[in-house]
């Protein structure tokens, strides 16, 4: 019995001890899978200039739209940083994210990046343009586009690059079935995805640039290629509306758009929003770059390919796997 | 000393009223908002069956049940063999072994997965590379399901009179002849309980497998984290749905393992 | 005679190549070079702060369902009352559940939307208690009613002449009796605490520092690359499950080995 009150009595006690006293101001950053370091970086720098004096954060990475359910269902976010605007739109219409988040300068966005072919050191397979994935036998890794930003980057950008080589929108809907026909893994992340095809499966990865530069930086045994048409990736940050801390978490977002906070970002292998901080770093342009807004604009898009019931890609992902 | 026991109990059911009621009500309240409360909303808001039909849904609970399956006879074999080798054998360390048979229980899925893909995953140094495969899935499955078997069949064979087995042997029977016609049936129903046991665990494991497998639909991906996946797509109803589709096998397997038990168990009086 | 030693090669070979090598090998791997690099990755603040995730579902799960525990097989076992047959089950159901269901559960009743929704239950640590709780409750329970029902109530009912309380009674008599069968139940709901993942997984936001827990903390080193901090983070919960195990060992009931 005495085991027992005493056991009971430290119970009581830890979470009182483990919730620890808050001193300053903690924000919380939810955020997609890929850019945890470069967050880390940033929040570090942050907190070294005035307006970061004392803000502690805390951190959650995750796949892009598992991120943003989980804020819609009840994660208590400050700031959101996810992988592609939608993610961003989806808590505005549920009256998390204020209407006029994307009016500033930058439309709301803080980085940018492409869609590369992440292969195996050498390239093989000699994997160059988006017709080279049809080849027989090529086995694609793209992570699953209904929990992944990263996904839907990807669907674009294979959309908008059969486009960008001539094919009319229904021969370009057809080749994004030819090109799930060869998918064999969908991973639930962009960082899971690299996972899976560093762990041996596929021949191609389709990834974020600055994914495919983590992993070379990590020294897995990896190159990309950027296809000569590829989509122009933007991320957008926000700030929540039932932030507690708005003040703050503003000056944060302020802060991601500074010199400063481009150029950690760029040295993450991430496109600046801000041209001034892409000085000195290589991130070379391709000719038949195009943006979201080439292929119909996030709107269109999500109603035409991502419908969780009447999407064209909810028909090709089941035909995955070979 | 009928009369005296009753006598007995009626003089402090007074004073012990206060008693059964707090226990009964307090561990119902608990229980109903733990267990039954959240497990009620999950029944509530399946919705979506159509998504239950799916060919994806259908593979994985496919894949599940099959594994399940083949799990639980490994298990059967192996779980026996190692009580056997507990009870009726002797050797040193064979108490190490006996708090061995445990580690599964103790250690966290998300561990023994970590430590079999170490060892039989991509960077094995024995050449043994079974990550996104089935038989990395079996593997993890047979890590986590292990204690089962051996621990209901321990007890029996340690109560097993010898002295059936000492007239079997003086008659003439085999060691085969004897382990069929007369152990066997004795251990056979705790057999069927670690089985099924595990069999209900391997249905439902999430932590083992999910680095293991690579969730390949169609390949290697279990029911949980299909279920996991759904959930992960924003259909929380449709991730209910499999949920109580699963529930409902497990339940229906379970009733007819002990169905079958029951009946072993009259068959041999 | 050769067959006894085939089995035991066998036995003992099934156990070595499923448990004991993959396990060896980890602990190989972490230490290769050194203890230092362990300790570093292991007094990282993220890894602080999930062991002490960890530390606080388990100080508050386990004497929750140990009380639970004891009051419920009490309850099913001394006063047979209609209903107790289904509590009995439904006490067991969190063997038969998977953790991902359990998590799933718990979000629909409380995420937005839910029944009890909107209260900061789920993606805080709140709704991770729950889960681990759900997970580790039958071990008590399963433990004791065996025991309840085999001493019987003849000491209970003569102390309760003696004019004994029911609280002294449970004290004196009934508790001295159960207490082991309890310690062994606590062990068990305990190692359970620990090593919950996929219920977890579910209802956590992974908010590093605050809703990560050691298990979850193991998963997310490992899909950043970094093997050193998830080895040795696995290694902490090994020696934690060590640890238990050699408490089953020491209290579990004397029976089954020569």
């Amino acid at each position: 019995m005495r085991r027992i009150s005493l056991a009971l009595l430290v119970a009581l006690l830890l979470p009182a001890l483990a919730t620890g006293a808050s001193k300053g101001t903690r924000l919380t950053l939810v955020a997609y899978s890929t850019p945890k370091d470069a967050y880390g970086q940033l929040i570090s720098a942050f907190q070294k200039t005035p307006a970061g004096n004392g803000v502690s954060f805390s951190q959650s990475y995750g796949a892009s739209g598992e991120q943003s359910r989980a804020v819609a269902a009840g994660l208590a976010a400050d700031v959101v940083a996810f992988s592609l605007e939608p993610d961003v739109t989806s808590l505005v219409q549920k009256n998390l994210v204020a209407k006029n988040w994307n009016k500033d300068t930058y439309k709301g966005m803080v980085t940018r990046s492409v869609v590369v072919f992440v292969v195996r050191d050498g390239n093989p397979k000699k994997l160059k343009t988006w017709n080279d994935l049809l080849k027989p036998g090529i086995q694609v890794i793209t992570p699953n586009p209904f929990t992944s930003g990263g996904a839907r980057w990807n669907v674009m950008a294979a959309y908008g690059g059969a486009l960008r080589s001539g094919k009319t929108p229904a021969q370009a809907v057809d080749y994004l079935g030819k090109l799930w026909k060869h998918v064999v893994a969908q991973p639930t992340s962009a960082r899971e995805g690299l996972q899976t095809f560093l762990a041996g499966r596929g021949d191609v990865f389709l990834a974020y640039e600055n994914e495919a530069l983590f992993a070379r930086r990590r020294g897995q045994p990896v190159q990309f290629v950027i296809p000569k048409a590829t989509i122009l990736i933007e991320n957008p940050v926000a700030v929540t509306s039932i932030s507690k801390h708005k003040a703050e978490a503003n000056a944060f977002v302020r802060f991601l758009h500074t010199l400063e906070a481009q150029k950690i970002f760029a040295q993450n292998g991430y496109r600046p929003v801000v041209p001034a901080a892409a000085r000195g770093f290589n991130f070379p342009v391709r000719p038949q770059l195009f943006t979201i807004k080439y292929v119909g604009g996030w709107a269109k898009v999500e109603k035409k390919f991502f419908d969780p019931k009447t999407g064209i890609m909810v028909r090709f992902i089941g035909s995955s796997g070979g | 000393m009928v009369a005296n026991a009753e006598a007995l109990s009626a003089a402090p059911a007074a004073r012990r009223s206060l008693a059964p009621g707090l226990s009964i009500g307090l561990s119902t309240v608990y229980l109903s908002v733990i267990v039954l409360l959240p497990l009620a909303a999950l029944g509530w808001k399946a919705h979506g069956w159509g998504a239950v039909s799916t060919p994806q849904a259908t593979a994985a609970l496919k894949l599940t049940l099959g594994l399940s399956l083949v799990v639980a006879l490994v298990n059967a074999v192996a779980g026996t063999a190692i009580a056997w080798t507990l009870v009726r054998d002797r050797f040193a360390g064979q108490g190490l072994v006996n708090a061995l048979v445990d580690l599964p229980f103790a250690l966290p899925t998300i561990v023994a997965g970590l430590t079999l893909l170490a060892l039989y995953g991509p960077k094995s140094p024995v050449g043994i590379n079974a990550a996104f495969t089935r038989w990395g899935l079996l593997l993890a499955l047979l890590f986590v399901t292990l204690p089962f078997v051996v621990r209901t069949v321990q007890p029996v064979l340690f109560e097993l009179d010898r002295e059936l087995e000492d007239a079997a042997a003086s008659l003439g029977a085999g060691r085969f002849t004897t382990f069929l016609r007369i152990i066997f049936p004795s251990i056979l129903p705790a057999v069927l309980s670690g089985a099924a046991l595990g069999f209900a665990r391997a249905v439902g494991e999430f932590g083992a497998v999910v680095l293991m497998s690579g969730n390949l639909p169609f390949k290697t991906e279990v029911v949980s984290v299909y279920v996991f996946g759904r959930l992960e797509s924003g259909d929380s109803g449709g991730a209910a749905a499999a949920s109580v589709v699963i529930l409902l096998t497990s339940f229906g397997v379970l009733l007819a393992i002990g169905a079958l038990r029951r009946w072993v168990t009259r068959h041999d009086r | 005679m050769t067959a006894k030693y085939a089995l035991r090669f066998a036995s003992l070979g099934y156990l070595a190549l499923l448990l004991v090598a993959p396990l060896g090998f980890i602990f190989w791997r972490t230490f290769e070079h050194g203890v230092g690099p362990v300790w570093a990755a292991v007094t990282t603040p993220d890894a602080l702060h999930a062991l002490k995730v960890t530390l606080v579902l388990t100080a508050i799960a386990v004497p929750a369902n140990t009380i639970f525990g004891v009051l419920c097989a009490l309850a099913i076992v001394r006063h047979r009352y209609p209903g107790s047959g289904i509590v009995n089950a439904v006490v067991d159901l969190p063997l038969a559940l998977s953790p991902v269901v359990v998590g799933l559960a718990l979000l629909l009743l409380y995420g937005r939307g839910g029944w009890l929704g909107g209260h900061g239950i789920v993606f805080a640590l709140p709704g991770m208690v729950l889960a681990t709780i759900f997970v580790s409750l039958p071990f008590v329970v399963r433990e004791v009613v065996p025991v309840l029902r085999e001493i019987g109530t003849e000491q209970e009912q003569a102390a309760a002449t003696l004019g004994a309380s029911a609280l002294q009674t449970f004290r004196r008599v009934t508790w001295p009796a159960i207490r082991w069968a309890t310690a062994y139940g606590v062990v068990l709901t305990t190692a359970r605490a620990l090593g919950e993942f996929g219920a977890v997984s579910v209802v956590s936001g992974r908010l590093a520092g605050q809703t990560e827990s050691l298990t979850l903390y193991v998963q997310d080193r490992y899909q950043s690359f970094d093997t050193t901090g998830a080895y040795a983070a696995a290694v902490v919960l090994a020696l934690l499950a060590m640890a238990t195990l050699l408490l089953m060992t020491r209290l579990r009931p004397k029976e089954g080995i020569q």
